[in-house]
């Protein structure tokens, strides 16, 4: 268990954090700010450096300027295992599961890191249950449906017990149902975790938003309320079109 | 890739089926026959670490014959030093498991891509074939042992009681060693994989970024698991020095690289019975070809890799077992929901 930590230090802070690819900056001098058990949806057009931010996040990129704290700890350029240590779960914009294991094996490998047999076997069955899989343990991963498949990783994220969920499009290829269901389940986890959430889904935004933070060509456009979001004119020119409407 | 369910009963079976092999054929083969099993023995030995890397950690070593050429190499010169074997037994297979540590570590930590590990594998092997073909003459002895150069090292002393060095082993005792050390070897792999650190292994073959994203240092566990497979090879080349109380380069050479990647393909990636039985299929159709004069063996050989290769990519252990799953009831066959089970 970790010690609980004054208000003042939040979960998660970016500050000037830069990613460049050769000339491309795909990430340029974003501050951001998540506090604990807070609720974020991250929009933008594609490109927008939503993903790369992401991957900065995790460790999978190592930012080329800024800093990346966790509660105060800096974890700027460090492995991806450190910091999925220090409590934070990613759902990948493609599904990274392991296809050759069955579902219950990827969730245990999830669960099972530094924790007893029998309380990684309580927690596999539990998350099971929560994402509701139950019904398809023992199946392959790989020659599951799309929809399927992210919700078996929602399943290894949550098992890790992450402090911090980041989610990369976690409705894409869902049938409408299995949105809804998603919608439900992220608004459930964030009773106890913090999530960042990145959709292109607008209905699906509304669903689970409060404050949302737009990036465009790198940079945060906005970040507000939901609704004066949706309303605002830069952001409709840049992304939203005619949909929103 | 596909893992063949691994429940207890299919490796009850294997384990047992060893121990009727390794009591059952002094009795019912002749003494040529079974020298002839020990040296596919020792090639199996050599293909089970080739199998556990590659299939379950997903390491594409394609010079794991250097850890075999450095098993019998070590145990060669320290027997010949030394007189009792056991000391040169356990170096055999503690040398090649340090040295597979030492290039493990610059290759995974220094995060070197699977087709590079392949290249640089593959590029030790052939080294240290150059090395060791070139150390003809007096000034490469070590210790009493001459490396021989290309002439190789004869007259190896044979393995002993322990502790007793006058006590050698002859043809039959080599064989309940070898074969011991195969079964034994099966065991403790079965056991690591069924382990949660196998359950990682597996893991990180199927998705390794995924592992490292739930937090474990992936890096760690394949430097652990070539590290094992190096151990394993320097075991398989003991035997095999002691198989022929001889020992040269060509063990380190091109051929004999290959070979080992042609047992686990032929036996099937991702299982451990199948490189065994690969090895023992390959190595019994070598020696049969090699009493005829019409077909030259390589050629031979080679046309068997192809087949496979285009034929049964999985391999004949995997292919076989799909088959027994569908003739026989669910039960028997070990199906997913059943192995999830048994894994769990």
């Amino acid at each position: 268990m970790k010690l609980p930590v004054p208000d003042a230090t939040p979960l998660l802070e970016a500050k000037g954090a830069t990613m460049r690819f050769g000339g491309v900056v795909a990430v340029n001098e974003v501050d951001f700010t998540l506090r604990e058990m807070e609720l974020r949806c991250l929009i933008g057009p594609n490109g927008a450096g939503k993903s790369t931010f992401f991957k900065m996040l995790t460790g999978q990129l190592k930012p080329s300027a800024g800093q990346i704290r966790l509660r105060g700890e800096n974890v700027t350029g460090a492995e991806p295992h450190h910091i999925a240590r220090r409590g934070v779960g990613i759902k990948t914009q493609v599904p990274n599961v392991f296809n050759g294991l069955s579902v219950y094996e990827n969730v245990f490998v999830a669960a099972g890191r530094r924790k007893s047999r029998a309380s990684a076997k309580r927690i596999t069955e539990q998350t099971l249950e929560r994402v509701r899989l139950t019904g398809i343990t023992g199946r392959m991963v790989g020659q599951l449906a799309h929809g399927q498949r992210q919700w078996v990783e929602i399943a290894t994220v949550l098992a890790q017990e992450p402090d911090l969920i980041l989610l990369d499009e976690p409705a894409a290829g869902m049938t409408h149902d299995e949105v809804l269901r998603t919608a439900e389940l992220i608004r459930e986890i964030n009773r106890a975790q913090a999530l960042i959430v990145v959709e292109h889904d607008m209905q699906f935004i509304r669903m689970i938003a409060t404050t949302v933070t737009v990036f465009n060509q790198g940079r945060i456009l906005v970040e507000d309320h939901v609704d004066r979001v949706m309303a605002n004119q830069a952001v409709r020119d840049v992304y939203l079109g005619k949909q929103a409407a | 890739m596909s893992s063949v369910p691994s429940g207890w009963r299919g490796c009850l079976l294997v384990i047992l089926a060893g121990f009727v092999l390794l009591f059952g054929l002094p009795q019912v083969v002749s003494l040529y026959g079974v020298v002839q099993m020990t040296v596919f023995v020792a090639m199996a030995v050599f293909a089970l670490s080739q199998g556990f890397i590659w299939g379950f950690g997903g390491i594409m070593s394609f010079g794991q014959s250097a850890f075999f050429g450095l098993g019998g190499y070590v145990y060669a010169v320290s027997v010949i030093n030394m007189g009792d074997s056991t000391i040169p037994v356990l170096l055999a297979i503690a040398v090649p498991a340090a040295f597979a540590a030492l290039l493990g570590y610059f290759m995974f930590f220094g995060r070197i891509s699977d087709a590079y590990v392949g290249v640089i594998t593959l590029t030790v092997t052939i080294i240290l074939f150059n090395v060791v073909n070139s150390t003809s003459g007096d000034f490469y002895t070590i210790g009493q042992a001459a490396l021989g150069g290309f002439n190789g090292m004869p007259n190896v002393p044979p393995l002993n009681v322990p502790g007793y060095p006058d006590a050698a082993f002859g043809p039959i005792d080599t064989w309940y060693f070898a074969m011991g050390a195969l079964i034994l070897v099966y065991i403790l792999l079965r056991g690591i994989l069924a382990s949660r650190f196998g359950r990682v292994v597996v893991a990180i073959r199927e998705n390794e970024t995924r592992v490292q994203l739930l937090g474990y240092d992936a890096r760690v566990y394949k430097l652990l698991v070539f590290t094992i497979g190096g151990g394993v090879a320097g075991l398989g080349g003991c035997i095999f020095t002691n198989w022929g109380a001889f020992i040269s380069p060509t063990i380190f050479g091109l051929a004999s690289a290959a070979q080992v990647l042609i047992f686990v393909l032929v036996g099937g990636l991702g299982t451990l019975v199948g490189p065994v039985l690969g090895a023992f299929g390959i190595e019994y159709l070598i020696s049969i070809i090699g009493t005829q004069q019409t077909l030259n063996a390589n050629l031979v050989l080679g046309a068997v890799l192809v087949a496979f290769v285009l034929l049964v990519p999985q391999g004949l252990v995997p292919v076989v077992w799909s088959g027994i799953g569908r003739l026989l009831p669910r039960r028997f066959a070990g199906t997913g929901e059943q192995t999830a089970e048994a894994q769990s």
